[in-house]
């Protein structure tokens, strides 16, 4: 019961912001917030990476970036040029494809959207598969010079491939109809369903995660993180746990792509720069290491403040700054601090019982 | 490919080799004494480019060169007393992200300071045009200014470590820390030191490659990553496997754009690096024994 | 403590949104998104420089139509998904009347839909002719047309009798629309192009692809396609080969600081620009002439640094918003009508006169070919 309630707070918080901006008149709050959730998504799922299963990676904006731009590509190349070719019959066929008109009136013949974004998704998970396996047999310094390189390589070459727009990035791509009636889509009209599409998707990427920490998995991941020498003697498979996470958070981070792109209706290059990397590992920090509460608050907070531009010019400064203070003087993040007794002295409740969160707590 | 041409590449990779290689140098000395890589690398060689850009009005190029190594050595000291030196024991992800934070701040007061503007210190043989022709190829005498100047550094930094007493205690530091503390060495000093000679070596490299590369306010973070492959693919702490690694590297993007279009250059040579880190787990020239006692 | 951890999200947020700012109904609120910082802050730097001035200066002077201009800048640091977030935030919550910029064409491509939607007119600084070909309804552009720079180019060529040519390229948006349009428009010039790269924005040393080119010997000129501060070193690099066929640059070299940056290398370079880097030579009584002295004036005045073309983009936006305004007052939609009535505005890119097939307003002739001479910008006058 208690494992509920932090998320029955968190769907209740939802409800409640968006009832706000409804009455105080200001709905576009709602934009960033649909934004930022997504980058959230990412985030918890790095958090589990790096603070259960121990592993650092500098290289998750380019799963965001695989999901995001083969989304993006697939739904907007027009294949009716080569409409008589088999293979297009065959995608054609399947009802893989559709067929419709861009915005200056010419004919186009594009993968349909759902379609895409399995594609999109099942492409990400794959390479994580496929990458994993080698690197994450590195340890340390190591294991960061990996997947930097991997982050550095999908940069380049979305960066440098005509099919993925090169510097410009892929604009005009479509929405993404995900249920009738519910579609991924960055209009004016579509706000509030767009912003109860990304929270729910945050709340079941939560749901998600809690129940693999908490499982028998989740204790060993809690293991590995520990020793991975002691997991493995007790008889606990850690290389295959760590695979499992690591695709696992591939899958979210390329989900969170697709996602975000079809909702902006374009991705660009930036997406999948170093910086992001970095920018999601010092969210994931600043939150704890080990605290999937903390990331997720991070992540939405200095999301939402970074693409609201409240920082102007100094967006890069400010996030600097704040990441080395909370490392230096919390370096268990933000959330590790004295909250509790801060807020027990705010509500001036007691008999209050300590939780289970402490627990899993640990220093990197 | 013609002898002419062969040269041409081979000069420029060892341009960029030797850039690489002193980058990973200032990577290796500071993983030595602290077993932490310092991300802030780069920023040591932009500081280095920018400050003595900015003294050149008031003094003479050689003079604003060895002043702004001097200031760069002050600022690495500074770093390391004011958010490393009194840590306890930290782990490596809270270094690497103390480290990264540091460098993005450095960055962005470079921004607020200098502007976005590129500059560079004018060439210290002739100019833009002047050119040497050796072996049928042409390059800028500035070329031998970069590599002499870095082959220099190689050599007094092996003379340093190998015959000096400060340079002995760094190494045993490297070493085991504890048998040094017992030994009577003070530890933090020598990291202290270490962080004001990798900075002092990253600020000479970003002197002598100003007139061909220009200054901005952004060229560290790039130049970190690939000190950091280089440092990497060489193998940790050891420097001279980073020189070799560097001039590797260097050569391989000179002679990869022959075959390869220009735009994926560093795609290729990243996935190069990235399959030998996959066979060879601790670089290429380091042990696997050697790199067991490390603490990572 | 989780559902407290909630509490403080609440909190945080919930003082995000107090932070609602104060609308005033006496000011014109104009937006403004640019890459101040971040990888295209060459752009956005002078751009937003030289917007603050103006509205500086319009404010003095008391204002459009006797009310004060308030212009609201946010740095994209060249972000498409930041800008995405700026543009819906200053078309609903700021409720601009037009925005400036962005600086980079990815951006602009991002947000164009945006700006269609929400029926605001659009008044990009960003070179690509993708964005007003085809047309879209709200949105403009006042760099001018890549395809009438490679046009200048490649009659400067014929003139010199060159018909073999390698083109280099830097990896932004403005690279890749100049190499693209080059590539079209050869053919028809009766030019073959048989070399082309492209390169980093951040690179340091390109020696290595100048080999390469030069080791064709077909190669009679090279056109170095580029915005980005490394395209000082492609001439370096060429002139330290001793490789001197003619070296074309684009529209994206005129800032003075890359001339400063090749140095002697940069003598003889021959490129594209409007007139503003010519300003002191043009005859008086050229229309541009006036005005162009007084910005150059004005502008380094103020900042203590040389004027580019750059900045002269967001002039020309802002002037063009400017005298809409004048004459539409805050109505979104007649702003985007009156900008497609302007006609013979003279802004520091060259004449503007927009109709409903030309958002971007210029010809040809706003371009006039400009060499390097002894480190200076001068017309070019044949060799």
């Amino acid at each position: 019961m208690k494992k509920l309630l932090p998320l029955a707070a968190l769907i209740v918080f939802v409800i409640v912001i968006q009832k706000m901006t409804g009455w105080t008149d200001t709905r576009f709050y709602l934009t960033q917030l649909t934004m930022a959730a997504y980058y959230a998504l990412l985030i918890v799922g790095l958090c589990v990476v790096m603070g259960y299963a121990g592993q650092i990676s500098l290289g998750h904006a380019g799963f965001f970036a695989i999901g995001g731009y083969v989304s993006a590509a697939l739904t907007t190349i027009n294949l009716i040029a080569y409409q008589d070719r088999v293979v297009i019959r065959m995608l054609d066929g399947f009802g893989l494809l559709v067929a419709g008109q861009d915005i200056y009136g010419d004919a186009i013949l594009v993968v349909a959207p759902w379609a895409a974004c399995i594609a999109a998704v099942v492409c990400a998970g794959t390479t994580a598969w496929v990458l994993g396996i080698p690197v994450l047999k590195l340890k340390g310094h190591y294991l960061a010079m990996a997947t930097l390189g991997f982050g550095i390589i999908i940069y380049r070459i979305v960066l440098a491939s005509a099919v993925f727009g090169e510097a410009d990035g892929i604009s005009e791509v479509p929405p993404l109809p995900l249920l009738p009636g519910l579609t991924v889509s960055g209009d004016f009209g579509m706000r509030e369903e767009n912003y109860y599409i990304a929270w729910g998707m945050l709340i079941i990427g939560m749901i998600l995660l809690r129940n693999l920490i908490d499982s028998r998995v989740g204790r060993a991941l809690r293991s590995i993180h520990g020793s991975e020498e002691a997991a493995e003697s007790t008889g606990v498979n850690t290389a295959r746990f760590k695979l499992k996470v690591f695709v696992l958070s591939a899958v979210f981070a390329a989900v969170a792509g697709v996602f975000l792109t079809h909702y902006n209706g374009g991705i660009g290059p930036s997406e999948a720069s170093v910086m992001k990397s970095v920018r999601y590992v010092a969210i994931v920090a600043v939150g704890g290491m080990a605290h999937l509460w903390g990331a997720l608050i991070m992540g939405i907070v200095l999301n939402f403040l970074s693409l609201r531009g409240v920082f102007g010019s100094y967006d890069d400064a400010v996030f600097g700054f704040i990441l080395i203070v909370i490392m230096l003087f919390a370096p268990n993040g933000i959330l590790s601090l004295n909250w509790r007794g801060y807020f027990l002295g705010l509500f001036r409740r007691s008999g209050q019982t300590e939780e289970t969160g402490r627990a899993i707590d640990g220093t990197p | 490919m013609s002898v002419e041409l062969f040269v041409q590449y081979l000069f420029a990779g060892i341009t960029y080799g030797a850039i690489y290689a002193i980058v990973a140098i200032g990577f290796n000395i500071i993983y030595n004494t602290t077993g932490i890589i310092n991300f802030a690398q780069g920023e040591f060689v932009m500081l280095g480019g920018m400050i003595s850009i900015s003294l050149l009005p008031f003094m003479p190029l050689y003079a604003a060169i060895a002043l702004a190594v001097l200031m760069t050595m002050l600022f690495g000291a500074l770093l390391e007393i004011c958010f490393i030196r009194w840590l306890e024991s930290p782990g490596v992800l809270r270094m690497i992200i103390i480290t990264i934070g540091l460098s993005i701040l450095t960055r962005e007061a470079a921004l607020h300071l200098w502007g976005e503007s590129i500059r560079s210190l004018p060439y210290f043989i002739g100019d833009e045009i002047t050119t040497v022709a050796i072996l049928g190829a042409r390059i800028s005498p500035q070329v031998l200014w970069v590599i002499a100047v870095c082959g220099l550094m190689v050599l007094f930094l092996s003379v340093f470590f190998q015959a000096t007493s400060v340079g002995r205690e760094m190494k045993a530091c490297a070493a085991n820390r504890r048998a040094a503390i017992l030994c009577g060495i003070n530890t933090r000093n020598m990291v202290t030191l270490s962080f004001m000679l990798s900075a002092g070596i990253g600020a000479l490299a970003g002197c002598v490659m100003s007139p061909i590369t220009s200054s901005g306010y952004d060229i560290g973070t790039g130049l970190a990553i690939k000190g950091f492959t280089v440092a990497i693919l060489g193998g940790l702490g050891n420097s001279m496997a980073a020189v070799g690694a560097g001039l590797l590297l260097g050569i391989l993007e000179a002679f990869s754009i022959s075959v390869v279009p220009l735009a994926f250059k560093d795609a290729i040579a990243i996935t190069i690096l990235l399959l030998i880190l996959f066979v060879r787990p601790h670089g290429l020239f380091g042990s696997s024994t050697a790199a067991g006692l490390k603490e990572f | 403590m989780k559902h407290r951890s909630v509490l403080f999200v609440i909190a945080v947020l919930v003082l995000s949104l107090a932070i609602i700012p104060a609308a005033s109904a006496e000011t014109i609120k104009i937006g403004a998104i640019l890459a101040v910082t971040g990888p295209a802050s060459f752009l956005g730097g002078p751009e937003a420089r030289t917007l603050e001035m103006l509205v500086e200066q319009t404010n003095a002077a008391g204002g459009i139509n006797g009310q004060k201009v308030e212009l609201i800048i946010k740095d994209s640091g060249a972000n498409p998904e930041k800008a995405i977030s700026f543009a819906k935030q200053l078309i609903e919550e700021e409720k601009v009347v037009v925005v400036l910029g962005p600086s980079t064409s990815g951006e602009t491509m991002k947000i164009k839909k945006i700006f269609e939607e929400a029926g605001t007119p659009l008044v990009s600084c960003a070179a690509a002719e993708v964005i007003v070909n085809p047309v879209a309804q709200y949105v403009f552009k006042t760099p001018q047309k890549d395809s009438y720079a490679a046009q200048k180019i490649f009659e400067t060529m014929k003139t010199l009798g060159i018909s073999k040519i390698a083109v280099l390229a830097g990896n932004t948006g403005f690279g890749k629309a100049g190499k693209e349009q080059l590539i079209k428009l050869a053919p028809e010039m009766g030019i073959t192009v048989v070399e082309a790269e492209v390169y980093d924005a951040k690179s340091t040393d390109l020696s290595a692809v100048v080999a390469k080119i030069k080791a064709n010997k077909d190669v009679q000129a090279v056109v170095n396609w580029s915005i980005v501060p490394a395209q000082a070193i492609v001439a370096k690099n060429m002139r330290q080969a001793g490789w001197d066929v003619p070296l074309f640059q684009s529209h994206g070299f005129g800032n003075i600081k890359y001339v400063e940056a090749a140095g002697a290398a940069a003598e003889g370079i021959i490129f594209p620009a409007g007139r503003l880097l010519v300003a002191e030579q043009l005859p008086t009584g050229h229309p541009q002439k006036a005005l162009l002295m007084e910005y150059i004036a004005a502008y380094e005045s103020k900042y203590k640094e040389a004027a580019s073309t750059f900045g002269g983009h967001a002039y020309d936006a802002y002037i063009v918003a400017k005298a809409a305004i004048e004459k539409a007052g805050t109505d979104k939609a007649k702003i985007r009508d009156e900008i497609e009535k302007i006609k013979n505005l003279p802004g520091t890119g060259g004449i503007f006169s927009f109709t409903a097939d030309d958002h971007n307003g210029l010809d040809i002739d706003s371009f006039e070919m400009i060499t390097v001479k002894d480190g200076q910008f001068v017309p070019y006058k044949g060799m």
